[in-house]
């Protein structure tokens, strides 16, 4: 006989053999107490839960970190001139590996520890008392050290986005030291108050204003953009801006960037419900109608403004809808999401292309066009499309669903997102701007202007991008 | 002994170069070029901005050939590059002093 089919052969008998103990033990283990049983029956169906919610929350950090790097350093990597091309990679990829550590001795504290209303405390530095026990109050099913990796994920992109702000002309050295201290003293104070526990803007762990940011509208988006314009204007033009000619030296890099960063925002928004229920799926197709809807926009609206749908409006525009329907992703319906992603993508192609050349700043990469101007529409919208049909997260004492955003009748949600909102651009701005100085007056934030022209592939790193002669 | 440097098209170099076979010329060096002459250049837009691009994409050929063979080799060029449309290149043809074979120190027309 053939090899194969004998193994297949003894395969078969294996299995059918196995199964003749099963049915035998059937009878014998019915012979304990009902009560035995149920209990019994409870844990395992609590342990089945964890485990569908604690594989798909694996999955959905892994996708996170998968923005970063590759997504985001290919779609940032693009954009530069191809001097730079390593350089903006790397600022990306050194978050990876710096807000890790930080998040390890530090930072998971502020932002997650009970704290006070504005940061957390201490009580978790060096990650003491993150096992693989799940904290109630973040998730019932998750084991905390789950839930610590997948926030760490959002604590590594977020200050990745504000690199598109001042990409081509920041020494590296100020650039890691910066962005260290952004996340102690911006990101963290902010990830606190609106998903920490006792946070000022906390909507279901009682914040005074309880913002709706379901996956980072004000968390992530806002901040980074906003801190990004500040470093756009404090750190001024590039060398020959406007003037000089700066093409994007591949939007191939970029168009793979973003379709990356498309596929990983389903772990960032869906991911964000903490477990793979219904709340997952509504937040996955939002996601994924909200980049449609977005792209769409600015495709037609480069296409009525001049003439032709470029690949690079497209893809802008996706990443412009995913970062607004962010927010928004486990509160709204999903023609609701279509529509928060055509207005998303119009608006930040307005304030990409409009307003930058108004003011004359010189956001490199539109992180502040982006994510700034997304994530603040976004958060807006989300106070008027909220619904709690998808998502009852206010009740009343008596456990009643009371209305969500403005289309159920809450009006004053609006106020609420605008209070978030408000809160996120304060403290980036003046957090931005006194950690810049900080900076600046240290190690120095620009390269010289020798080594802007040479390229920061080379002098930050000794290397190029692309060595055709070898 | 001329030497002929022709700046064309890219999508012409195929069909240069067979019709430069058919005429008996054995040897040419192709470099890849960018430059314009009376045509202009195009203009590309990324995120709104408006980047004119003057310099396109050409191919340059030069070949040394017996002086018997420039007239052949210049009307293969102009028969096989020409679209009709601005852009198709230049021809320019130069005297050549000597001509040496690195391998066997030959020298003159018989070292092309």
């Amino acid at each position: 006989m053939h090899p194969r089919i004998v193994k297949l052969f003894l395969a078969l008998v294996l299995c059918t053999g196995s199964l003749f103990p099963a049915f035998a033990q059937t009878p014998a283990a019915s012979a304990g107490s009902t009560a035995d049983q149920l209990a019994k029956l409870q844990t395992q169906v609590a342990n089945a839960q964890s485990s569908a919610d604690n594989a798909w929350m694996l999955v959905s950090a892994a996708l996170v970190l998968m923005m970063t790097g590759p997504g985001l350093a290919l779609f940032y990597g693009g954009l530069v001139r191809k001097k730079n091309v390593l350089a903006t990679m790397m600022q990306s990829f050194a978050m990876m590996a710096i807000i890790t550590v930080l998040w390890a001795l530090v930072s998971y504290s502020l932002a997650f520890d009970s704290g006070t209303s504005f940061i957390g405390g201490l009580h978790h530095i060096f990650l003491r008392g993150v096992g693989l026990v799940p904290d109630t109050d973040y998730s019932a099913t998750l084991p905390l050290q789950t839930f610590m990796i997948y926030q760490l994920m959002f604590a590594i992109i977020t200050p990745a986005l504000i690199t598109g702000a001042f990409a081509e002309r920041m020494k590296f050295s100020a650039m890691a030291l910066f962005l260290i201290l952004w996340s102690i003293f911006v990101y963290s104070p902010m990830a606190h108050m609106v998903w920490g526990k006792g946070g000022f803007l906390n909507a279901s762990l009682g914040g005074r204003f309880p913002t709706l940011d379901f996956a980072g509208g004000t968390v992530v988006h806002v901040t980074s953009g906003v801190s990004a314009l500040v470093c756009a204007l404090y750190l001024g033009k590039r060398v020959g801006y406007p003037k000089e000619a700066m093409p994007p030296h591949s939007v191939v890099l970029s168009f793979i960037g973003a379709c990356l960063l498309w596929v990983g925002w389903f772990g960032f928004n869906a991911g964000s419900a903490l477990g793979s229920g219904p709340l997952a799926t509504s937040a996955f197709v939002n996601t994924h109608f909200g980049a449609a809807g977005a792209a769409l926009s600015w495709m037609l609206a480069e296409w009525i403004r001049s003439g032709k749908p470029s690949a690079l409006g497209g893809i802008s525009g996706a990443v412009a809808g995913l970062v607004a329907i962010t927010p928004a992703a486990g509160f709204v319906q999903p023609m609701s999401a279509i529509v928060i992603g055509l207005l998303a993508g119009a608006f930040c192609y307005f304030m990409v292309i409009k307003v930058k050349n108004w003011f004359g700043y010189d956001d490199s990469l539109d992180a502040f066009g982006v994510h700034g101007a997304g994530g603040t529409l976004g958060a807006v919208l989300t106070g008027l499309f909220a619904s709690s049909a998808i998502n009852p997260i206010f009740k009343d004492a008596q456990g009643n669903t009371l209305p969500s955003g403005a289309v159920d009748g809450n009006w004053h949600q609006v106020l609420n997102q605008l209070v978030g909102i408000g809160l996120a651009w304060i403290i980036s701005i003046v957090g931005t701007l006194i950690l810049l100085k900080l900076v600046d007056l240290t190690v120095g934030l620009r390269v010289s202007r020798d080594q802007e022209t040479e390229g920061l592939d080379l002098t930050q790193h000794g290397e190029e991008g692309y060595d055709f002669a070898s | 002994m001329q030497k002929i440097e022709a700046v064309i098209q890219p999508s012409k170099l195929d069909a240069v170069k067979d019709a430069l076979l058919e005429v008996g010329i054995e040897g040419m060096t192709i470099l890849e070029a960018r430059g314009h002459g009376r045509q202009k250049g195009h203009t590309e837009f990324y995120r709104g901005r408006e980047y004119t691009v003057d310099l396109l994409p050409k191919i340059k050929l030069e070949m040394v050939v017996p002086d018997e063979l420039v007239e052949k080799a210049v009307q293969a060029i102009l028969s096989s590059a020409r679209s009709g449309k601005i852009g198709d290149g230049k021809i320019f043809i130069s005297k050549i002093d000597e001509a040496i074979r690195i391998r066997n120190d030959e020298r003159g027309p018989s070292a092309l």
